[in-house]
C-alpha cells in the first residue's frame, strides 16, 4: 500500500540554510532516504521551496484567477514529501517517525487512494 | 434452547467475530455475515441441537452468508475484490476443529492509536462486547448519530489506511498494549464513576472491562500490566459500597467506612498484583495498582504506608511525569510528611498553571488549607472549585465542606 509522508515545517523552528544544523539536516535525509532504499521501499518524493514561491490557480465559471501565495496562509506549511509503499499503516508511522523533520515539524501520513 | 443459544452467544461472540474479521478482513461484512448466522442458528438449533462446537458452526455458517453477500453486492468494484480474494482463501472446513483465536489482533486493531479514543472505545465495546452503538452512546453521554458517524469513520479509516490485523511486535508492544489498557480503564471508570446525568444503562461496564482485561491476560499471558490493571479495578470495585453515602455524595478515602469494603475483591486484587510484581519491569499499572493496594491493606486511615506511597509515585513519575500525578505525589507528601510541605509542592507556578481549571487541583488545594486551619483561603479555593465542575455530587460534597468550614467560627445570631 502506498502512503504519503507530507512534511510541515514551522519556519521559526526550522535550521536556517548554511548553518551546522541545516547541514546535518541534509545529512539524516540522505542518509533517512538511503535507508529506505535499503529496506526495499520504492520510494518518490522531493522537498519543496517556500510558500513565498508559491502560486495557487483556481477556475471559476471558465475563468482562471491566479493568485500570489500558497492555499492556505498557515503558520506550518507543506515543505516536502515522500510516496513509499508499506505493507501497513504500522510501518508508514513507523518511518514517518524517523523522517529528520519529525523533530521540529510533523509528518502527517496519508494513503493513497489507489483507482 | 433459548438459555442455551443465550449462553453460546455469550461465550462465542467476541472468539467468533474476531475470526471472522481475520477472514473477511472487514469490520462491516463480519458483523453482518454474523447476524445472518446467528439467525441461521435460531432457526435450526431447536430442532437439530446445538452443535458439539458453536463456534465453529458459526463461523462455518457466517462464511457461506459473507460469501452470499458478496455475490450479492457484487456490483460494488471494491466487494468483487474481496470476494476475489475470499475465494482463494476459501478453505471451508466442516466446523468442527477449534477456532483460532483472534480476538487479540481484533483489540489491538481497535484500539490503534490512529483512531479517535472515542473511536477505540466504541468499537471496542461494539466488537469484543457486543455492545450496541446506543448502549455506548448513553454511558458515554454522547449523540447516538455522532458516535455511530465516528464507528463508520474508523472501520473506513481501519480499511483505507491499512491498519493491520494483527498483534504488534515485540518492539512496538509496550505503547500499543498502553493504548489498549487505556481504553478498558476508561470502560471500566464510565462503570464505576458514571459521568454526571449519564443514563442509566443496562450494562455493567465495570464487569465488561473487567472480562476484557481477563481476555488479554489469558491471551498473553507473559505481560504484567494487565494484571496489574485487573488488580487496580478488584481495588476500586471492593471500595464502590463505601465511596458515595446515602445522598449520593461522593466520601474520601479517608472518610469511608472499611468495614463496608469487599474483603473477597481486595484479596482477589492483591493475588492478581502478586503475580505482576513477579514479572520486571514494574510498569506504571503496576505502580498505580500497588499504591491502591497499599491503600486498602492499611485497617484504619492513619495506619496508611504514606512514605511507601510517595516512593511508588516517584517511580510513576518516571513513567509518567504529568501534573496529575504530580497532584496526587504532593497529596501523598502532604500525608506523609505534613500538610505544609504538601502543600508547598502544589502551589508551585508550573503545577498550578498547567492545572489551571481543573476542579480537583483547586479542591485539593483547599483540602490542605483546610488541615493546615487557613479556613478563609480554604473556603476561596473550595469555591473556586466549585465553579469548575457541573457534577451535583460533587457540588453537596464541596458544600458540605464549606458548610463545616464556617461552624466552629460562625458568632451567635444576634
Amino acid at each position: 500500500m502506498r502512503y504519503m509522508l507530507i512534511i510541515h515545517n514551522d519556519p521559526e523552528l526550522h535550521p536556517t540554510p548554511g548553518s551546522p544544523d541545516w547541514d546535518q539536516l541534509m545529512v539524516d535525509y540522505a542518509e533517512f532516504s538511503k535507508q529506505l532504499v535499503e529496506r526495499g521501499h520504492a520510494f518518490t518524493g522531493d522537498p519543496l521551496n517556500d510558500p513565498s514561491t508559491a502560486t495557487t490557480v483556481r477556475v471559476r465559471d471558465g475563468q482562471t484567477l491566479t493568485t500570489d501565495g500558497p492555499f492556505a496562509e498557515t503558520k506550518e506549511w507543506m515543505s516536502g514529501y515522500y510516496v513509499v509503499d508499506f505493507d501497513s499503516l504500522d510501518h508508514a508511522l513507523k518511518a514517518a517517525a524517523m523522517v529528520p523533520s519529525a523533530k521540529f515539524g510533523s509528518v502527517e501520513v496519508r494513503p493513497v487512494a489507489e483507482m | 434452547m433459548e438459555a442455551a443459544l443465550e449462553a453460546v452467544y455469550r461465550a462465542d461472540r467476541d472468539r467468533v467475530l474476531a475470526r471472522l474479521i481475520g477472514i473477511l478482513g472487514e469490520f462491516d461484512l463480519a458483523e453482518e455475515a454474523l447476524q445472518d448466522a446467528w439467525v441461521a442458528a435460531v432457526s435450526s438449533w431447536p430442532t437439530t441441537g446445538v452443535p458439539d462446537n458453536p463456534g465453529g458452526w458459526l463461523v462455518t455458517t457466517a462464511r457461506r452468508k459473507a460469501v452470499d453477500r458478496l455475490r450479492s453486492a457484487s456490483a460494488s468494484a471494491r466487494r468483487q475484490r474481496a470476494w476475489g480474494e475470499l475465494a482463494i482463501t476459501w478453505d471451508l472446513g466442516d466446523g468442527s476443529g477449534p477456532i483460532p483465536d483472534d480476538r487479540l489482533s481484533l483489540i489491538f486493531t481497535c484500539c490503534h492509536p490512529a483512531l479517535s479514543l472515542e473511536a477505540q472505545v466504541a468499537l471496542t465495546l461494539r466488537s469484543l462486547g457486543g455492545l450496541s452503538t446506543e448502549e455506548v452512546a448513553k454511558a458515554f453521554l454522547s449523540s447516538e448519530t455522532a458516535l455511530a458517524q465516528r464507528v463508520v469513520r474508523a472501520k473506513g479509516k481501519i480499511r483505507q489506511a491499512g491498519i493491520a490485523y494483527r498483534v504488534p511486535s515485540s518492539a512496538e508492544l509496550p505503547g500499543r498494549l498502553g493504548a489498549v489498557l487505556a481504553v478498558l480503564y476508561l470502560v471500566f471508570n464510565a462503570g464505576y464513576l458514571p459521568p454526571s446525568g449519564a443514563a442509566l444503562v443496562n450494562v455493567d461496564l465495570c464487569a465488561e472491562a473487567l472480562r476484557l482485561c481477563q481476555v488479554v491476560i489469558t491471551l498473553m499471558p507473559d505481560q504484567s500490566e494487565p494484571l496489574a490493571l485487573a488488580a487496580m479495578m478488584r481495588f476500586q470495585h471492593a471500595r464502590r459500597e463505601a465511596r458515595v453515602d446515602a445522598e449520593g455524595v461522593p466520601v474520601t478515602l479517608e472518610e469511608q467506612d472499611r468495614r463496608r469494603w469487599d474483603g473477597a475483591e481486595v484479596a482477589a486484587g492483591l493475588e492478581l498484583l502478586d503475580r505482576a510484581r513477579a514479572m520486571e519491569p514494574v510498569g506504571p499499572y503496576g505502580l498505580k495498582a500497588s499504591i491502591a493496594a497499599l491503600h486498602v491493606a492499611a485497617p484504619r486511615p492513619d495506619l496508611t504506608d504514606w512514605a511507601a506511597i510517595v516512593a511508588l509515585y516517584d517511580r510513576l513519575l518516571a513513567w509518567e511525569p504529568t501534573a496529575v500525578v504530580r497532584l496526587n505525589r504532593a497529596v501523598a507528601v502532604a500525608m506523609a510528611v505534613s500538610p505544609a510541605d504538601g502543600l508547598a509542592l502544589v502551589d508551585d507556578p508550573v503545577l498550578a498553571r498547567e492545572l489551571d481549571g481543573y476542579h480537583l487541583y483547586a479542591a485539593t488545594r483547599a483540602d490542605l488549607l483546610r488541615r493546615l486551619g487557613r479556613v478563609g483561603e480554604a473556603a476561596a479555593s473550595y469555591r473556586v472549585a466549585r465553579g469548575q465542575t457541573n457534577n451535583r455530587a460533587e457540588h453537596k460534597f464541596i458544600d458540605r465542606r464549606l458548610r463545616q468550614l464556617e461552624e466552629p467560627t460562625a458568632g451567635p445570631p444576634g
